[in-house]
């Protein structure tokens, strides 16, 4: 028989189309607004927990349409954006600190559904609002950090072998080291082949200087640990400002993707996002005068400082005590005389300096430097000029009463805000380098709507017009071709919600445009069907002959449109890869659906009947 | 058979259209450029959403008076929705601007607008998105080049090239003219009309070298002017159903793929006339014969394909 399958072929057909079915079904459940409570540092959520949201909320009396306990959090669902609301409020007051409250939609998907893995797609930031950034990473300041480390560990390595050195300076993209005779020399220079092989050495056998530059491998180390860092950095920020399911990615050698869905403040979250503020305990030095220091002498060891409020200038010893690394945890409050504050806790290598020290230094004050870089662009005759200003100010000085390690609290804080936000970022960790917002888009949640109603309406008039078209001119032959591409949209949409590709406005685009283009395999093949009955052959033949013809023009014609798609998926950023993403997607649906579902479908209709005349 | 139609007979009329279709579009790109959106230039970009209808006049009047002279207000969609477009400022942040500028639009409305939308893009990512798309566009007539002189010959190649960079220009070419702005979206349509109109030609010189190999006899330009009839009805059908669709996207879709659409429009337009006018008089010019289409002896037709459905 000419016009059969055999029954794999059905088979797999039908198992396509059935799995095409189940996986696309999620996407018409819709989403719940719901609420998404998590523990800031990740730990696992039991049913105490649980028990305690049930009963604020029970008590508020906000009706609760569903909750469940997963691993590390607890997912809340609401029948209306209201309720998720009032909720979030109660629950971001009554919990506490600890706890991370976000909003978030969450997909309605029944359970026997997502037993099966079977997910909606993912709604892009132009489909459900939200912020999108691009950020860029400052190397040069990177580099210029990890200069100003080797140039003190330098110092501090020559000190500690006893090898003494006139000066050690930064100069002109090296750090130079001038020594006092040639044994000096020699010894320096065998301590820096041991110790610091990651600088490049260059002297000239003729005086006592030596040059230390960071080696390439070195450099790109450095850029690849601060890109690394700052994306660490960026996540834990980002989940502590509460966002569900955000996107943190790089993009390039120094660049940050991070899409915030449903953040509407987008002020806030910049802010969060990019500075690089934190904090460092030094101690005063009582030794020298200010007003020395002043008029220019300031002694070897120390540095000038000014204070937050007063202006006052303040002399604080060079070495820090402990650096904002060393925090493990902060939280905003209040302290006795009613300002604001930071309660500090320091991680294990922390709390032993800071003991030792005030162990030391009762009775003396210790100054605490709040410490933020700021970048600040200005364009300058069409070119964009960057100038970075680095804020160090001294915050609080308060004398040593007592020696305490671990737990303490930092005063000084201009408002409650400023310590909400120190703590934050105190806990997120520090940037590596400074970011600079380089893209920034960001979509209401009307418009993203109405971009959904557009996008949605588009297709369902765009389909049902071809779809009306078909049959008219194709008849029975376009029925099954409209079959075909209603199996075809089924399975674009199965596969984007497997792959949990981000459908974008462009995405919607690209399946509006397969939708017009899938149905050229059946043209193709029913014109071809066409020409074999004109050319005299039985309906059989006819429709034997039109497929096998067909295939191979549908096939380079399809191979080339692929080309185009990859090319635009390589290229394109964001929404144009979603377009791309969807465009190839359907390609391949297509040919299945137009060559073999359809093919199927008139089998059935035609396979079984000798030469019944063709209605196309 | 049906009535021939004599494609190849009209190319010199098709030849001077197309001719003058470039120089239009040439001269337009030379002389007054696309108008690039923010993608490519960089700057930021307000889309506020009012309760009544704006009065671009007060707004703009009211803008300047703020401080803001350098704006451009349009209405986006309805007269209640307006865009802000700015170019990149100096010594102003884009947080401060977007915020700003909504103020003073607040201020001139006297009512709090809705903020849809913002944008900001740094101009030097604008600069990179310019390269890359110049690049993407490059890269994959590269490949279809290559290609296609491996699934048919070098002159087939050529041809749907040429038609191809035709398409692209004409398209940019009206851009150009009617002053439409030209984003992202319109980039990504740019490079689906590629993919279109390539379609296109291919369904068509697949239909002429089956018919070099099956038709003994007839001229060159007999022979492709029978593949042009008889893939005449499918490239009108597949060309109808498309249009179709891209006009529901067009006036369905919202304001932000509406140039996305038209792009694709005029690209469906001239890719359906080119792969019949162009690619295939240009494989003609080029001296395209029957053996520079014979198979090998040991390669039967679509040996290739064993998958056969």
């Amino acid at each position: 028989m000419q016009n059969h399958f055999p029954l794999w072929k059905n088979l797999l057909i039908l198992i396509v189309l059935v799995l095409g079915i189940i996986y696309s079904l999620p996407n018409l459940f819709g989403e719940d607004p719901s609420v998404q409570i998590s523990i800031s540092d990740a730990s696992d959520m039991s049913e105490v927990q649980l028990g305690k949201v049930e009963n604020s909320l029970d008590k508020a009396a906000i009706p609760v349409k569903a909750m469940e306990l997963k691993a590390k959090q607890i997912l809340v669902r609401f029948n209306n954006t209201d309720e998720q609301m009032r909720a979030a409020d109660l629950l971001r007051n009554s919990l506490g600190n600890k706890y991370i409250v976000a909003l978030n939609l969450a997909p309605a998907t029944p359970q026997w559904l997502r037993n099966l893995g079977a997910a909606p797609m993912y709604l892009g930031l132009d489909l459900r609002g939200g912020v999108h950034f691009l950020l860029e990473v400052d190397m040069d300041a990177a580099l210029k950090q990890a200069d100003e480390r080797y140039n003190n560990d330098v110092r501090l390595a020559l000190r500690t072998a006893k090898i003494r050195y006139k000066s050690v300076a930064y100069e002109s993209g090296a750090i130079k080291v001038v020594l006092r005779n040639a044994a000096d020399k020699q010894a320096a220079m065998d301590l820096m082949d041991k110790d610091f092989r990651k600088l490049d050495l260059k002297t000239n056998d003729d005086d006592l200087q030596l040059f230390l530059s960071i080696s390439e491998a070195e450099v790109n180390a450095i850029k690849k640990f601060a890109l690394a860092q700052n994306i660490t950095t960026l996540r834990n920020r980002v989940n502590e400002l509460g966002v569900s399911e955000p996107v943190i990615q790089q993009q390039g050698d120094n660049r940050i993707v991070v899409q915030l869905p449903g953040v509407q403040d987008t002020v806030q979250a910049k802010e969060i996002l990019g500075t690089t503020a934190t904090l460092e305990y030094r101690k005063v030095d009582t030794q020298h005068d200010v007003q020395n220091a002043l008029s220019g002498r300031i002694p070897v060891g120390s540095k000038l400082y000014y204070e937050r409020d007063t202006k006052a200038p303040v002399l604080l010893k060079r070495r820090v005590i402990i650096t904002g690394d060393q925090i493990v945890d902060a939280s905003s409050g209040i302290d006795q005389n009613g300002s604001s504050s930071v309660n500090i806790t320091l991680n294990g290598i922390g709390a032993k300096k800071m003991g030792r020290f005030t162990k030391d230094n009762i009775g003396q004050p210790m100054a605490v430097v709040f410490i933020e870089q700021k970048t600040i662009t200005k364009m300058i005759g069409g070119k964009k000029v960057r100038r970075k200003v680095k804020i160090e100010e001294v915050i609080s000085i308060a004398t040593v009463r007592d020696a305490f390690s671990r737990r303490f609290q930092t005063t000084g804080l201009d408002s409650p805000q400023e310590a909400r936000k120190l703590a934050l970022l105190l806990r997120a960790g520090a940037l590596a380098a400074p970011v600079d917002i380089v893209e920034e888009r960001t979509v209401g949640p009307s418009l993203g709507q109405d971009n959904i109603d557009q996008g949605v309406m588009s297709v369902i008039v765009g389909f049902v017009v071809v779809l009306l078209f078909m049959a008219v001119y194709y008849k029975v032959f376009g029925l099954v071709a409209n079959l075909a591409l209603t199996f075809n949209l089924v399975v674009i949409v199965a596969v984007l919600s497997l792959l949990q590709a981000t459908l974008t406005l462009p995405g919607i685009a690209g399946i509006v445009l397969t939708v017009g283009m899938a149905v050229d395999a059946n043209v193709l093949i029913f014109e071809r069907i066409k020409e074999e009955l004109a050319n005299g052959n039985s309906p059989h033949t006819s429709i034997f002959l039109g497929y096998e013809k067909a295939f191979s023009t549908i096939f380079d014609a399809n191979i080339t449109t692929l080309l185009v798609a990859l090319v635009l998926f390589g290229f394109g950023t964001g929404s144009i890869k979603g377009f791309a993403i969807t465009l190839a997607i359907g390609i391949l649906t297509s040919m299945f659906t137009a060559i073999l579902g359809s093919r199927m479908i008139i089998n059935w209709v035609y396979g079984g009947q000798r030469n019944k005349e063709l209605s196309i | 058979m049906i009535k021939q139609i004599n494609f190849l007979g009209k190319r010199k009329f098709a030849a001077v259209f197309s001719g003058l279709l470039l120089i239009i579009a040439i001269a337009s790109l030379a002389i007054q450029g696309l108008k690039l959106g923010i993608d490519f230039t960089g700057g930021t970009l307000v889309e506020l959403g009012y309760e009544k209808a704006v009065d671009l006049n007060v707004m703009r009047s009211q803008l300047t008076e703020k401080g803001f002279a350098d704006v451009t207000v349009q209405h986006f969609g309805t007269a209640q929705d307006i865009l802000l477009r700015l170019k990149p400022q100096e010594g102003m942040s884009n947080v401060q601007l977007s915020v700003g500028i909504s103020a003073a639009a607040n201020a001139a409305m006297e009512m709090q607008g809705e903020m849809r939308r913002v944008e900001f893009v740094g101009p030097q990512v604008g600069d990179e998105l310019t390269e890359d798309g110049g690049l993407a566009l490059l890269h994959s007539m590269f490949g279809i080049l290559i290609y296609v002189a491996w699934r048919f010959e070098y002159k087939f190649a050529l041809g749907s090239v040429a038609a191809l960079a035709h398409d692209v220009l004409i398209t940019l070419g009206f851009f150009s003219v009617l002053q439409l702005e030209f984003d992202l979206t319109v980039l990504a349509a740019i490079l689906a009309v590629i993919g279109y109109s390539l379609n296109d030609t291919i369904v068509v010189y697949d239909r002429i070298r089956e018919n070099f190999r099956l038709l003994r006899k007839g001229s060159a330009e007999n022979v492709m002017n029978i593949s042009l009839n008889q893939t005449l009805s499918r490239t009108l059908m597949t060309s109808i159903t498309t249009l179709l669709v891209l006009i529901a996207l067009a006036f369905l879709g919202g304001e932000i793929i509406h140039n996305f659409a038209i792009a694709l429009l005029v690209g469906v337009v001239i890719g359906t006339y080119s792969s019949i006018y162009v690619a295939s008089p240009l494989v003609l010019a080029l001296g395209v014969s029957k053996e520079d289409l014979m198979e090998p002896e040991v390669e039967k037709e679509g040996a290739d394909f064993d998958v056969m459905p």
